[in-house]
């Protein structure tokens, strides 16, 4: 399936002309070879070469976008099937099911779940608004959607509807869900005049394979696998065997990314939506369609959602600053530890529990643990000291206690001597004596 | 042109465990899929979903769980309605009384007490699991001295770590015929170790299974989906025989101590009653990790067991 930088450069003019951007026709063919570097780019290329390269440079999974403006979001590009191989690229996408008629409430409801975790905005990006048999009322809803700064899926198999609301909302970059065996022909039609993704269902495997294949003879570019609500067990299959076909057995016309309908596989229980979607965050669904999205739901999710999606080689670090917990003010001790997000997510849950107030003090500590940071010298008194003059802590703050992490009592001594006027106050080794600790802390 | 299948099937399998009493035991393990690919074959058992109960009693404060619970009084009392719950294969008890950090009851007194729930299990025809401290000394006094107390009922016994498994292995299997459970923490290769030294002290496969660390969804779940990921793949695909022992994941305990779980709800309006964020945090924990491979999961809800049986239920 791989080229070798040789076979594109046999391919390539070589003539030098650095059109593409790149010195020589061979540092090219080694860019496209490596998939940095489109082919498209050289202009040159005849029209038999690109057919030639095409199939076997593309990436084994589509990447493309929805939405537009501030609501446009990534889908597809994924390369291993496992995130420890490499990583997860494009997060799930959740979506909430309405009606026509509900559109008013759905959108209130959604607009409700949208909070920040760990630097990135946690929200039900996605309407999936389901035709119910009146067109205008379908077109309305539609409109109402996009205005409400939602990315629309248009979820009908009726050609008519799915125009009329196209005609009024394609600028938002909608997806179109509704290309099944009998319609596909117009519902190609209709995605490239509006320049919209196609999402494809159909009964099974094989019918959902050549359908792709039909669209994609149309020109369709960017399609949607919808996985289907025929059973639990019947979605979850077809989920993995078309990303395993796709990733492993490199077969590009199951190369792109899907929608899974949680809402129709348990209609009306939240509990095994959340139950659903979670392992499709896990196993490879990229829109995932809910019925709502309760904050009890919200909550777990998009902490899954994130963890799942993050870079393995990258840790999640939370950013530097004074985190106030427990409506603690400038008179409330000082706490300090490091900016790795689980260690501050333990740290500080382990302080709300205890219920007394402490300013959290998050220095840069490279996005490693307690002991791996003061190891790796990113954790020291000087780094320490610095960043308590940096970000001016002590005009913000009076109280001059500071409490550091058992682990690294060692800088203790250090910190006296560079922080004159505070109190070093060595810490438990564990997160989980913090509140015992506190709470004698404060009685003394 | 039809999609060609390939469905994956490997040449090794996971190791099947069994634990409970005759009519009263549960197995699992014994795939050659990866977990929940029942297309790619049918798997022999499923993946298992245990009930949660301390010997501290159920907390009350949750109205639906109070409600489960209610007229339960006893710990053995509560055991049998634990076995009622729907879609529970096994009820395991932490013994939470025996923490040194909190109530530090003897280990005589804490046996005592798993036996008195062992017993009424045995009754509702639920097998048992039996989970420690979580601190390494006690443990290492406590299990055995549980093993002993509840011979002949072939218990699953949660942990043996790196640091205390010497006496557990012997004691709980050797002596009297127990399963246990070897815990590391989120680590391939702490895990593999450990099984290599219980396998060592002359146990077999098939008397332990792997616990390999839990965490609550949101908080690092990447690094237990990834090491349960790992050992599965290691397991099947390489045919690592230290590696092919089945895992139990115990979601309960970090699912219900998350700031999500936690806070209440006159301090987090928004959030809504804090028993139903604790019950999505378990369902979801708990689907995740079934997905990422682990072959059981321990929860505390009834209402989170009925829903993770059901979705098991439904892939199956």
């Amino acid at each position: 399936m791989a080229l070798k930088g040789i076979d594109i450069f046999k391919l390539t003019p070589k003539t030098n002309c650095k059109d593409c951007g790149q010195p020589t026709c061979m540092a090219f063919a080694m860019k496209v070879a490596q998939g940095t570097v489109q082919i498209e780019k050289c202009p040159h290329m005849s029209a038999e070469a690109l057919d030639a390269l095409g199939e076997a440079t593309a990436p084994p999974m589509k990447s493309f976008r929805i939405g537009a403006r501030d609501e446009e979001y990534a889908l597809g590009g994924e390369t291993v099937l496992f995130r420890h191989d490499k990583t997860f690229v494009s997060k799930p996408l959740f979506a909430i099911s309405t009606a026509p008629d509900a559109a008013d409430t759905t959108i209130a409801h959604a607009c409700k779940i949208d909070y920040e975790r760990i630097g990135e905005r946690m929200c039900v990006e996605l309407i999936y608004l389901e035709y119910s048999g009146d067109k205008a009322a379908f077109a309305e809803a539609a409109k109402k959607v996009s205005a409400a700064g939602r990315t629309l899926v248009l979820a009908t198999t009726d050609a008519d509807a799915a125009k009329e609301a196209l005609a009024a909302t394609s600028d938002g970059k909608p997806l179109l869900n509704g290309a099944n065996p009998s319609n596909h022909e117009t519902f190609a039609a209709l995605a490239l005049e509006y320049g919209v993704a196609l999402g494809v269902t159909a009964d099974n495997l094989d019918a959902l394979y050549d359908t792709v294949r039909e669209v994609e003879k149309a020109g369709v570019k960017d399609i949607v696998l919808d996985v289907g609500a025929i059973s639990v067990k019947d979605a979850f299959a077809n989920a993995v065997q078309i990303r395993r076909a796709a990733l492993k057995s490199g077969d590009h016309s199951f190369g792109y990314p899907s929608i899974v309908n949680v809402s129709a596989l348990a209609p009306g229980d939240a509990r095994m939506q959340t139950a659903l979607a979670s392992v499709f965050i896990l196993k490879y669904g990229s829109i995932i369609v809910m019925d709502g999205m309760s904050y009890a739901q919200a909550l777990p999710l998009y902490g899954l959602r994130q963890n799942i999606f993050t870079d393995p080689q990258k840790p999640m670090t939370v950013e530097v600053g004074i985190y106030p917990i427990n409506g603690a003010d400038e008179n409330s001790l000082c706490a300090l530890t490091v900016d790795f997000a689980l260690t501050y997510f333990i740290v500080s849950g382990e302080i709300e529990r205890a219920g007394v107030p402490v300013n959290l003090l998050i220095p840069d500590a490279g996005g490693y643990s307690v002991l791996t940071a003061w190891a790796a010298g990113k954790l020291s008194a000087g780094s320490i000291a610095k960043f308590i003059k940096e970000e001016d802590i002590e005009s913000k703050i009076k109280n001059r206690n500071l409490l550091i992490p058992g682990k690294v009592a060692v800088l203790k001594g250090e910190l006296e001597e560079s922080l004159p006027g505070w109190k070093i106050v060595v810490a438990p080794n564990e997160a989980v004596s913090l509140v015992k600790f506190l709470k004698e802390f404060k009685a003394a | 042109m039809t999609f060609k299948r390939e469905p994956q099937v490997f040449g090794a399998s996971i190791t099947e465990v069994e634990f409970g009493t005759e009519g009263a035991s549960v197995v699992f393990g014994g795939a050659n899929t990866l977990p929940l690919y029942n297309f790619d074959a049918q798997a022999k058992h499923r993946a298992l979903v245990g009930i949660e109960i301390s010997d501290k009693g159920p907390d009350r404060s949750l109205p639906e769980l109070s409600a489960f619970y209610s007229g339960a009084e006893s710990l053995s009392d509560i055991a049998s309605r634990a076995c009622t719950a729907p879609g529970a294969d096994f009820v395991s008890l932490v013994l939470e009384s025996a923490d040194p950090n909190g109530d530090n009851a003897t280990s005589e007194d804490a046996a005592a007490l798993a036996k008195e729930v062992a017993v009424a299990l045995a009754a509702g025809g639920k097998p048992v699991v039996i989970q420690g401290t979580g601190n390494v000394d006690k443990d290492q006094e406590l299990i055995p001295k549980v093993a002993e107390a509840l011979q002949g009922m072939n218990v699953l016994l949660l942990s043996a770590k790196e640091e205390n498994y010497k006496g557990i292995a012997v004691a709980a299997v050797t002596a009297y015929g127990q399963k246990i459970g070897a815990e590391s923490s989120v680590d391939i290769n702490l895990a593999k170790q450990l099984n290599v030294l219980i396998a060592q002290m002359g146990i077999k496969p098939g008397s332990y299974v792997m616990n390999l660390g839990a965490a609550a969804a949101g908080y690092g779940f990447e690094y237990i989906s990834s090491t349960i990921e790992r050992v599965k793949l290691a397991a099947l695909s390489q045919n690592d025989d230290a590696l092919q022992m089945p895992s139990i994941t115990s979601v309960a305990e970090d699912a219900w101590a998350v700031k999500e779980a936690v806070v209440s709800e006159d301090d987090f309006p928004e959030w809504g009653p804090r028993e139903e964020r604790g019950i999505e945090m378990e369902i979801s924990t708990a689907a995740a990790a079934l997905a990422a491979g682990t072959d059981a999961v321990i929860l505390r809800h009834p209402a989170s067991v009925k829903t993770i049986a059901d979705m098991v239920a439904a892939l199956a």
